[in-house]
């Protein structure tokens, strides 16, 4: 029997998580990333990011977000090193840092997520 | 009259070389359209970079008010800022690009008939504003 490539799986991966990150980041980095640190806006207080945060729909959200994201930079992100800068001799390497990195953020964000005060 | 058939051709043991079109790493800065492309394809760069954001602001909440008012300190770093700018206009470009091609993703209709474009891509726009609107209430309302 011929071996199933895993290529429909990572795509799969990647378009999910091109959605979550197309209709997610956009505001998220907008607010953290320019309005708040810039005063157009005053930052929210510690105990309401908290209270926000340990909700458990956002953690889900926030779980997801993080991971589906990185598995969208991966295929992405290894695509654009293989057509972009052509480097493919480099495969397997690419593959492990591109995959691997999503793996190990995917973890993190789930121990970050479970680690959130649940009281 | 038969032919007479060699064993082998001429070039046995020396199997030709493969063509091999000599492509420049920068191919892409040519031409408007390939920019776009490897813009588009480099906007997943930042989007790993919010995640990274968002990462950290898990982690400084999770460590107390003291991180989390040293964590909204290092936003303000004029260096984060000046990667902050570029990373959401190129976040926003990975946006319409890929609500954009929701209709070739979404290829609804029948009878041979399909839906528009416009149909399936402005409901995904107004389902964007909507989803956004929402978050930053819920970010905002303190």
């Amino acid at each position: 029997m011929a071996k199933r490539s895993n290529e429909p799986f990572a795509w799969a991966l990647f378009s999910v998580g091109g959605v979550w990150a197309a209709f997610l980041m956009p505001v998220l980095l907008f607010l953290y990333g320019l309005a708040i640190p810039l005063g157009w806006i005053g930052a929210p207080s510690y105990e309401h990011t908290l209270a926000l945060l340990r909700h458990p729909i956002t953690r889900l959200v926030l779980f997801f977000l993080c991971s589906l994201s990185l598995f969208h930079w991966a295929h992405r992100f290894r695509y654009t090193l293989y057509d972009g800068l052509q480097i493919k001799h480099l495969n397997e390497l690419i593959f492990l840092f591109c995959y691997g990195g999503a793996v190990v953020g995917t973890a993190l964000a789930g121990y970050l997520v479970w680690k959130i005060p649940w009281q | 009259m038969e032919r007479e058939i060699k064993a082998a051709p001429a070039y046995f043991g020396q199997p030709p070389k493969w063509y091999h079109l000599r492509v420049s790493t920068w191919w892409w800065l040519g031409r408007w359209q390939f920019l776009r492309f490897i813009l588009r394809e480099l906007s997943s760069v930042f989007v790993a970079w919010s995640v990274v954001i968002i990462l950290l602001l898990i982690r400084a909440t999770n460590h107390g008010p003291e991180a989390y008012a040293q964590f909204l300190e290092w936003l303000k770093n004029p260096l984060i800022i000046a990667l902050n700018a570029p990373s959401f206009l190129l976040i926003m470009f990975h946006t319409t690009t890929w609500l954009n091609l929701s209709p070739k993703a979404l290829a609804l209709g029948g009878g041979g008939r399909r839906i528009p474009d416009l149909l399936i891509a402005v409901p995904n726009y107004i389902a964007w504003l909507v989803v956004s609107t929402v978050i930053g209430w819920l970010v905002l309302r303190d």
